[in-house]
């Protein structure tokens, strides 16, 4: 049986990563040039481990579904990255950064990890303004920041509302770069669909190559999935249509550990569904909280229009319930918070689930502000407006437009509808201090992984942890593994394991095509999609989580023997690739309620109603839950929980207050 | 407020790259005027599906307009009527009950089709590998405040690096011209002291990299600029051939 070791290094939390690097086995160049790393995915995490890891001389070879590495999802986050740089002076510090981390994440992270990850914070801003990052700027020419939830210190790095594109593009560079001097391999509409294992180590992956429907086999010294994360579980989610947990539940089922599968976070700023043709959910930025305010009406039901509501029938709940915090609260709170209120009867717009996001005070603010920098005395109202709302523009106007283009509504006019949307998942394949799996050789790298957000994640942290593991991690933990792998030669994929593997990914395609059933892939993960959201998303029940696991199974069973899926195998057909990503949805709901289920507990993003304070604050339980929850698979729904205790030495644990 | 449509689509439908590829006219009706128009066509396929037929093929992956992935000529516009949108953006609102609505591929012999709606847009990756980037390795990276960047500068070189990589340029030019892609990186990276080292030499390898993959020549119609859904500038395209003079003069 496998044993669950993190492999902290020893010594004092602020010492540990600096003697890790100082010590940890090196791979001689001559070596590198024949250790061979399969990547799967380009975005954040993969993108910048490509790079760094051909710099060093290593040969890797790059797998993305997409067209080009260029457009995996990370390029779609907007707030920005966070950084210890106290630049700002007011009081930030890599202890700050780490601190806030563990408590955003509601005491459900691993210390070491975290500290690590504050500690290379700077180091990422560093390389990504060399290469080129746009990131916005002051008259004087040096970084601007601004703050997120769950912080009160500016540390967040921005570019507009595309922080994520500018960071995707240069670490898409950066790879490109080594693309063309030869030292990367890139595999674009290349969709991995099983990891091989030989003699219980990662030795490569078979891929599919979308447009011809081939299947390909790829040997690797190590394997690395950058996958990202699979809130797509819930059919409507902010992920592109793409992203999927393929890649990360094939790793399952040969051995890797899944952590914590349950926490979700549900990000409360998006644009709140239209009708059943929804395909996606948009988020509006984060960022937006610093300037709008949220609001409903004080009255049930209240059927006037936003701006005929006057200033003293306004329930700002945000900044009733949490003074200290106010609308910067993190985002697991923000969005139960709006849930509380809609399901009171409170919420806004045709289908009473949503809250306003207002800037009317902001512009007033920003207006006067412009009036007093210009020296005009006696500003008339419209001036002050017009004023305001070009500072508005200037910071928000891409996500304003973005809310105009989809809703039809001009919000620099009417108050945002917002509600919130599945938008991350802080569960993920387990991992230890140097990112391994627990299958040797197997690396999951940014949201694909476990490890850093604990229960909830913070916002702006998503960037920063994938470029943490991509160009300043796994360089160095990698050469502990490779280091002893310098003697094992490029293996011929013909030998029976790859075969083997081969032969089973496409029995399972045959499988799929010849169900000619007479439901397309979509009814099912809309089904699929609809318990999970009930059941397993804000807010989570026994009875509903054990009803949902029956459904799912049920769900199952009729999927293997109803889905339709048109087209032919050996052809670009969509349709196949999205039969076999739900599929592996449909295993992994099952194991997120089994999870859910087993947590007794309220913590961050995972909210069960039996678990919550008089106020309805979650209530932890830290006597009995303070543990990593990583499944083993056995067989199909069968899991088996191996538990990784969390010791905190650094932080006192404590009831976390926003108040 | 919410209305409904019926509509006439005219969709290119082509089996691979290596067969002819033809119009089929497809009636879809009780459209959302909130639906976007590629929801539009998830309608049209879940029912192509159940009908036994073959979906339409389309790019597409974020849908909030950042990808680039999405790549429709409708009507004879990249992305549709709207200014300023990508395809996944453009919502059903911006058309009328009873319209013909025409959508094409992206043409340009540079983007080959791979199956009806779908085009191979890999020469864009060879633009940036043969010099799209700044010659730095991780790990080497000084201070990112010890090197003050005027924000005029800054927010131009952002401007310039809001691109998506749809191609939308492309599809717009009568010439299938790569030089508003290919311009806003070099003008990006141009604009920027770290970029500035190598500016000479990137715009010539990104320069050749566009010629060898084919795309044509520039003719200052402007229909890239028109047609860009992120508003990227002609002015890109001057300061592009600036530094690609500016190197070919000075290179032996």
């Amino acid at each position: 049986m496998t044993k669950l070791d993190a492999k902290i290094p020893e010594g004092s939390l602020a010492e540990k990563w600096t003697k890790y690097r100082s010590s940890v086995p090196l791979v001689n160049p001559a070596n590198k040039r024949s250790l061979e790393i399969v990547i799967v995915g380009s975005g954040l995490a993969g993108a910048s481990a490509a790079a760094s890891l051909a710099e060093l001389g290593y040969k890797v070879k790059v797998f993305c579904f997409q067209d080009s590495p260029r457009r995996a999802h990370s390029i779609a986050a907007q707030g920005g990255i966070n950084a210890a740089k106290n630049y700002q002076n007011d009081g930030d510090s890599v202890y700050r950064l780490f601190y806030d981390t563990i408590k955003g994440g509601d005491y459900r992270a691993r210390e070491a990890n975290v500290h690590r990850l504050a500690e290379v914070s700077g180091n990422i801003i560093d390389q990504c303004v060399a290469q080129g990052v746009p990131f916005a700027r002051e008259y004087g020419g040096l970084l601007s920041n601004r703050s997120f939830g769950g912080t009160q210190v500016q540390r967040t790095f921005y570019a507009a509302g595309q922080t994520g594109q500018q960071l995707l593009l240069g670490a898409y560079s950066s790879l490109q770069r080594q693309v063309g001097m030869g030292n990367v391999k890139m595999y674009t509409r290349h969709e991995m669909l099983d990891v091989v294992t030989i003699d219980g180590k990662a030795r490569g992956i078979i891929a599919r190559d979308s447009v011809t429907g081939a299947l390909e086999r790829h040997f690797g010294h190590a394997v690395l999935l950058c996958t990202g994360g699979y809130g797509n579980v819930f059919y409507l989610s902010t992920n592109a249509m793409g992203s999927n947990v393929t890649a990360a539940w094939k790793a399952h089922k040969k051995g890797a550990f899944f952590a914590n599968p349950c926490y979700t976070q549900i990000h409360p700023t998006c644009i709140p569904v239209s009708g059943d043709h929804q395909s996606k959910l948009t988020l509006m930025s984060e960022s937006l909280r610093n300037d709008g305010r949220i609001w409903v009406p004080k009255k049930q039901n209240d059927t006037r229009k936003a701006n005929e509501i006057p200033e003293d029938e306004r329930d700002y709940y945000l900044e009733r319930r949490y003074p200290a915090f106010g609308n910067l609260v993190p985002r697991d709170i923000a969005s139960r918070a709006a849930k509380e209120r809609c399901d009171a009867g409170y919420g806004v717009g045709t289908s009473k689930m949503a809250v306003y996001l207002d800037y009317a005070a902001a512009i007033i603010r920003y207006g006067k502000g412009e009036a007093n920098k210009n020296n005009m005395h006696n500003p008339s109202d419209e001036e002050i407006q017009a004023m305001g709302k070009a500072v508005v523009k200037e910071k928000y106007g891409n996500l304003f437009d973005m809310y105009k283009q989809i809703t039809g509504e001009d919000p620099y006019e009417v108050p945002m509808r917002i509600y919130p949307a599945v938008h991350y998942t802080m569960g993920g394949l387990w991992v230890d201090y140097n990112l391994m799996t627990t299958v040797p050789g197997l690396y999951a790298l940014g949201e694909a992984n476990f490890s850093d957000h604990g229960a909830n994640r913070l916002g702006a942290s998503a960037l920063m942890q994938g470029l943490a593991d991509g160009y300043f991690v796994i360089p160095y933990t990698i050469g502990n593994y490779l280091a002893s792998e310098i003697r094992t030669p490029s293996m011929s994929t013909d030998s029976e394991d790859f075969v083997a593997a081969e032969k089973a990914v496409r029995d399972r395609l045959e499988t799929l095509m010849n169900i000619k059933g007479n439901k397309p892939v979509d009814y099912f993960h809309k089904r699929l999609g609809k318990i999970m959201w009930d059941e397993c998303g804000m807010a989570r029940s026994e009875k509903g989580l054990k009803a949902s696991i029956k459904e799912i199974q049920e769900l199952q069973k009729e999927f293997w023997s109803d889905v339709k899926i048109p087209g032919e195998i050996d052809n670009l057909n969509p349709e196949l690739e999205k039969a076999g990503r739900v599929a592996d949805f449909l295993e992994l709901g099952e194991l997120m309620c089994i999870d859910a289920l087993d947590r007794n507990e309220s913590c961050g993003g995972h909210f069960r109603t039996e678990y919550q304070t008089e106020d309805g604050e979650a209530l932890r339980d830290d006597e009995n839950y303070a543990y990593v929850a990583a499944w083993e698979y056995e067989k199909q729904s069968k899991f088996k929980l191996h538990k990784e205790e969390l010791k905190y030495e650094n932080i006192k644990i404590a009831q976390r207050s926003y108040k | 407020m919410e209305g409904h449509l019926n509509l006439t689509l005219k969709i290119w439908r082509q089996k691979n790259a290596s067969v002819a590829g033809k119009f089929e006219t497809y009636q879809v009706s009780g459209i959302s005027t909130d639906m976007s128009f590629l929801e539009m066509i998830d309608v049209l396929n879940n029912r192509l599906i159940e009908e036994g037929d073959d979906p339409v093929a389309f790019d597409h992956d974020c849908r909030e307009g950042i990808c680039g992935m999405c790549s429709m000529y409708i009507n004879g516009r990249p992305h549709g009527p709207n200014r300023g949108v990508t395809t996944c953006q453009l919502h059903m609102r911006s058309f009328k009950d009873g319209e013909t609505i025409t959508v094409e591929p992206w043409r340009a012999s540079a983007f080959p089709v791979i199956k009806d709606l779908v085009v191979n847009r890999s020469a864009f990756d060879r633009i940036i590998a043969a010099g799209g980037f700044v010659s730095i390795n991780t790990g080497n990276a000084q201070d990112a405040n010890s090197l003050p960047i005027p924000k005029e500068d800054a927010d131009d070189a952002f401007a310039a690096a809001a691109c998506i990589g749809c191609g939308a340029c492309v599809a717009a030019c009568k010439n299938a011209s790569a030089m508003l892609f290919t311009s806003a990186k070099i003008s990006q990276l141009a604009l920027l002291p770290q970029g500035k080292v190598e500016a000479a030499k990137r715009a010539e390898a990104m320069v050749a990299q566009m010629d060898e993959e084919g795309f044509g020549a520039c003719s200052n119609t402007g229909a890239c600029e028109a047609e860009c859904p992120k508003g990227i500038s002609l002015e890109n395209i001057a300061r592009m051939n600036r530094e690609y003079f500016s190197a070919t003069f000075s290179s032996k």
